[in-house]
């Protein structure tokens, strides 16, 4: 126990944002994430690649608390955020690696809520915008997680200054996010390109500290990418973010990232520069083997 | 339109539809059907918008307001028959085991309680229910309270299957307008706050609402649990306007009822719900009446096919009609103002318009 | 011997009623597999053909009626889906299922109008109506037909799904909607199929059901019909053998707490049930699990 703690300080003092330990993810028979460990450091902008079915979108999905992880332990600054062990039914039928490494220690499996509240916000592969609300207000609705107000105050209006406050800082978002000419738009109606910016905006409106990116740039043409590769630079300088993103478009990963982690069938084969990940053998066999992205 | 300016309207406009009512009544016949259609519907407009706010604001569709209703008006009943009436209301119960009586507001404050009280112990295991897995569960929830109040050993509190009457009603209709008008307010105040907002977020998607920080289970709650807090206070209501009620009142086919009039004034539409139980009240207990006359000539035709029930036969068809064709229903998600409509005059006829707003507003 | 005779009525009471909710079930469940649609209408259909044969066998033969019931029925059946359902296929499902609350609405409505509100006597079927005894037991000939008749249909039916193109359509068609349209299966006439079907088991369970009821009121159907429904999600939904399982399960229990002399709780204790299976086990005793893809 104390020595567990002792290891919890060491963590606290660098500057280690985001850490996955042996992180598996058994679907069924189907090992879909299987003994990931990654690092993403303050300010870093990280990226996550692979084929299709990879486990990517599965790992961010852990990483904020939609899935329980089959086991392992994430660590968000140093804190232990999720850690699970085989249980149950699972413990037959688990497949992985290390499964009786966490055996015994408690289980921590925050709802998705939760973890966005500690400074992890997401965006998705497949956009998830409030389609009946205006661009605006998509923005708004994520500063109601800040709110110090009760259903009472609230409703009585008695939070007038925090809800001005609310709606200074989303105005001053869409303008930052260059949203400001569709402000009353419904969300669904603004292009592909714009919507993906929103999402970003949307995520952004929490206050995050890390960012997960799902794809941000899924849909959009090279002239969009290359702006999208500078946008994601200047936010993360602005609000002094730190990245994380799964991103198929190679130019983009590579223009901006600072390391870049490759998962192939759940398995991390690859960790390092941009320039190390390109001439990785293992990387390029695992894509010219698999479905060819690029 | 300037904020205050729109205050001013919407207040002068509540007073001046309070004011006809009052005239109207003065004027009247007391057993005119306008004013069972008037208060009727006042209350069926709060359940209505009680309904919209779950499942047209927050998106869960719960069929459970029929059994909110009964706990708000077994507890308003039970709660305000004059000790003196006890005796003779439970004759088969030696006078029931509450020997007092309340206020009336206070009593249907604590129908509205009751109501939220069961609408949280049952949304503890059922929210988490998926839509219509939800819809059942919440129907079947309903069913058991009523199978519950009519059972012969509770008999001393709910007087079993018997009827509860005697206890204190309202004779103007301004009586349901006003507290129906302050409940539907409050709704209409809480979805424009910030927690209005994070609902519609769990509305149009839930993963996303809960990737941004809203916890779901404790918004889903406070939702139900508001929502049948109202539902009690309109059952309360509906117990002052029935002076009898029963359990076997309550059951799903009411509930179906109040759905469909959310549907057809639109759901996700407070105003809507309002016109359309207005609608759907008087096209039922009062417009519709002729078809159920056997009697009933157009000059010396004698119309076919006319007797009691048609009328429901007529108006189900209309309801799927409109189920089918109109399926945004009156108003769609839009919102009646006094603001829109200056709008509309605005440009239709410029600045003359803005008096005549006034005269087509309201229900 | 005393103590079977005295509870024995109650049993085959409830296995006969568990038989007649299996057929009603049935309907539930095929429908709900593959449009995902709770038919509220199904119990009132139920209804309106116990009052086709009330008024069919005042000016007919019985031999006549009933097949001239059934095929009235499945008609009707087959309307409700083709007015009511078809045109909402691409609607959002609250508005499908609102639809099915107006239809319901619409028969009660209709069948009160016709009927004026009064009970209709059920006329007295040759032979299954005939009184017989049993272990000194009286009762109808219905009552021990029952569960033999569910279970030579429901055999039956499922070597039909089994074994036939038109089965391996529903089969497929309830597996994924949108891509057996794209393999080709024409959607419509599985649908349609599976009202007809649905509708035929009802109008059979009409004939048992209300044999051994004093008459038919327009309200008649609602209630066997939810509580059907309760066996079709208690079984698992989609799943037919357990539709029927639970079916019996249910009219069993609820004629023990008859037998026991808490009446007024037979119905409450369905709908108990119902939440708390729902609660333990969403997907029933033999569901299969969906999961939500994020």
């Amino acid at each position: 126990m104390s020595n567990d703690k002792k290891t919890d300080n060491n963590r606290k003092n660098d500057n280690t944002m985001l850490k996955l330990e042996n992180i598996t993810m058994q679907f069924g028979g189907v090992i879909a994430v299987d003994n990931v460990s990654l690092e993403v450091k303050k300010g870093e902008i990280i990226s996550l690649i692979g084929p299709n079915g990879a486990g990517k979108t599965t790992a961010f999905n852990m990483i904020t608390g939609v899935y329980a992880p089959t086991n392992g332990v994430i660590y968000y600054k140093g804190n232990k955020i999720i850690q699970n062990t085989p249980q149950g039914k699972m413990k037959k039928l688990y497949q992985g690696e290390n499964a009786d490494m966490y055996v015994g220690k408690h289980v921590i499996a925050p709802t998705p809520d939760k973890v966005t509240r500690l400074g992890i916000a997401r965006t998705f592969q497949n956009i998830r915008l409030f389609k009946s609300q205006t661009v605006f207000e998509n923005i708004l609705i994520a500063k109601h997680m800040l709110r110090t107000s009760n259903i009472f105050t609230a409703t009585f209006k008695l939070n007038a200054k925090e809800e001005a406050q609310m709606r200074k800082e989303s105005e001053e978002l869409l303008k930052i996010m260059e949203l400001e000419d569709v402000r009353d738009e419904l969300a669904t109606s603004l292009p592909y390109g714009k919507q993906r910016h929103l999402e970003i905006a949307r995520a952004l409106a929490t206050k995050p500290e890390l960012l997960l990116l799902d794809e941000p740039a899924a849909g959009m043409n090279p002239q969009e990418t290359l702006e999208l590769t500078q946008f994601i630079g200047r936010i993360r300088d602005e609000f002094g973010l730190t990245i994380f993103m799964i991103e198929h478009h190679m130019d983009l990963v590579m223009e901006i990232s600072d390391r870049i982690y490759v998962l192939d069938f759940g398995k991390s084969i690859a960790e390092g520069t941009p320039d190390e990940v390109r001439n990785n053998p293992r990387v390029i066999e695992a894509y010219l083997g698999g479905a060819q992205d690029e | 339109m300037s904020k205050t300016k729109k205050i001013a309207w919407n207040v002068g406009l509540i007073a001046a539809l309070l004011i006809v009512l009052f005239i109207l009544e003065q004027v009247m016949p007391s057993g005119s059907m306008l004013f069972t259609v008037l208060k009727k519907g006042a209350i069926y407009a709060l359940v209505a918008v009680s309904m919209n706010l779950l499942n047209g604001f927050t998106g869960l569709f719960s069929l459970g307001q029929a059994g909110f209703m009964l706990l708000g008006a077994y507890t308003y009943a039970i709660l305000t028959i004059p000790a003196a009436s006890r005796a003779s209301v439970y004759q088969y119960y030696d006078g029931g085991i509450i020997n007092f009586a309340i206020p009336v507001p206070l009593a249907l404050i604590a129908g509205g309680l009751v109501a939220a009280l069961f609408a949280f112990l049952i949304g503890l295991p059922v929210l988490r229910l998926k839509s219509d897995y939800l819809a059942i569960a919440t129907l079947g929830f309903a069913e058991i309270i009523r199978a519950v109040f009519q059972w012969d050993k509770l008999g001393p509190v709910t007087n079993g299957s018997n009827l509860l009457k005697s206890f204190p009603t309202f004779r103007s209709v301004l009586y349901p307008f006003i507290v129906s008008g302050i409940c539907i307010a409050l709704i209409v105040m809480l979805i424009n706050s910030t927690y209005g907002r994070a609902f519609k977020a769990i509305r149009d998607d839930e993963i996303a609402a809960e990737a941004m920080g809203i916890n779901l289970a404790h918004h889903k709650r406070l939702a139900f649990v508001i929502s049948s807090f109202f539902a009690g206070v309109s059952g309360g209501l509906l117990a002052m306007y029935q002076t009898t009620i029963q359990a076997s009142m309550f059951k799903s086919a009411m509930t179906y009822e109040i759905l469909l009039i959310v549907v057809i004034g639109g759901i996700g539409s407070v105003t809507g719900s309002c016109i359309s139980s207005f609608l759907f009240i008087a096209c039922s207990e009062w417009w519709l009446r002729f078809l159920d006359n056997e009697n009933f000539y157009i000059g010396s035709f004698h119309v076919p096919l006319l007797r009691a029930g048609f009328r429901k036969v007529v108006f189900s068809i209309v309801i799927m009609a409109m189920v089918l064709f109109y399926r945004q229903g009156i108003m769609g998600t839009k919102e009646f103002s006094v603001e829109a409509v200056y709008n509309f005059f605005k440009k239709k006829f410029g600045k003359k318009g803005v008096k005549e707003a006034g005269g087509t507003n309201e229900q | 011997m005393d103590w079977i005779s005295r509870n024995l009525p109650y049993l085959m009471a409830g296995i006969s009623v568990g038989g007649q909710y299996a057929l009603i079930a049935i309907g539930y469940t095929m429908v709900y597999g593959i449009l995902r649609l709770i038919n509220f209408a199904h119990g009132d259909i139920f209804m309106v053909a116990g009052l086709i044969l009330v008024y069919s066998a005042t000016v007919l033969p019985m031999y006549i009626a009933i097949p001239l019931m059934i095929i009235a029925t499945v008609f009707i059946g087959f309307m409700v889906e083709r007015v009511a359902y078809k045109p909402l296929r691409s609607a959002p499902r609250m508005s499908i299922m609102i639809s099915a609350i107006g239809v319901s609405y619409l028969l009660q409505n209709l069948a009160l109008y016709v009927t004026g509100g009064l009970s209709q006597q059920y006329p007295a079927i040759p032979w299954i109506s005939d009184t017989i005894t049993i272990f000194g037991t009286t009762t109808k000939r219905v009552t021990v037909i029952t569960p033999f008749l569910t279970i030579i249909l429901v055999v039956i039916l499922v070597l039909l799904i089994k074994y036939t193109k038109i089965g391996m359509a529903m089969r497929a068609a309830s597996r994924d909607f949108e891509t057996s349209q794209l393999m080709g299966i024409k959607i419509n006439s599985v649908v349609s199929m599976t009202f007809i079907i649905g509708t035929f088991l009802a109008a059979i369970g009409s004939l048992l059901f209300f044999t051994n009821y004093t008459g038919v009121t327009p309200t008649v159907g609602a209630m066997p019909g939810l509580k059907a429904f309760v066996a079709a999600v208690f079984g698992g939904i989609g799943s037919i053998p357990g539709a029927v399982i639970g079916a019996f399960i249910i009219g069993i229990c609820e004629n023990i707490i008859k037998g026991l002399g808490w009446t007024t709780f037979s119905d409450a204790f369905t709908f108990a049930l119902l939440i708390i299976i729902l609660i333990a086990k969403p997907t029933g005793l033999f569901g299969e699990k969906a999961t939500d893809k994020v």
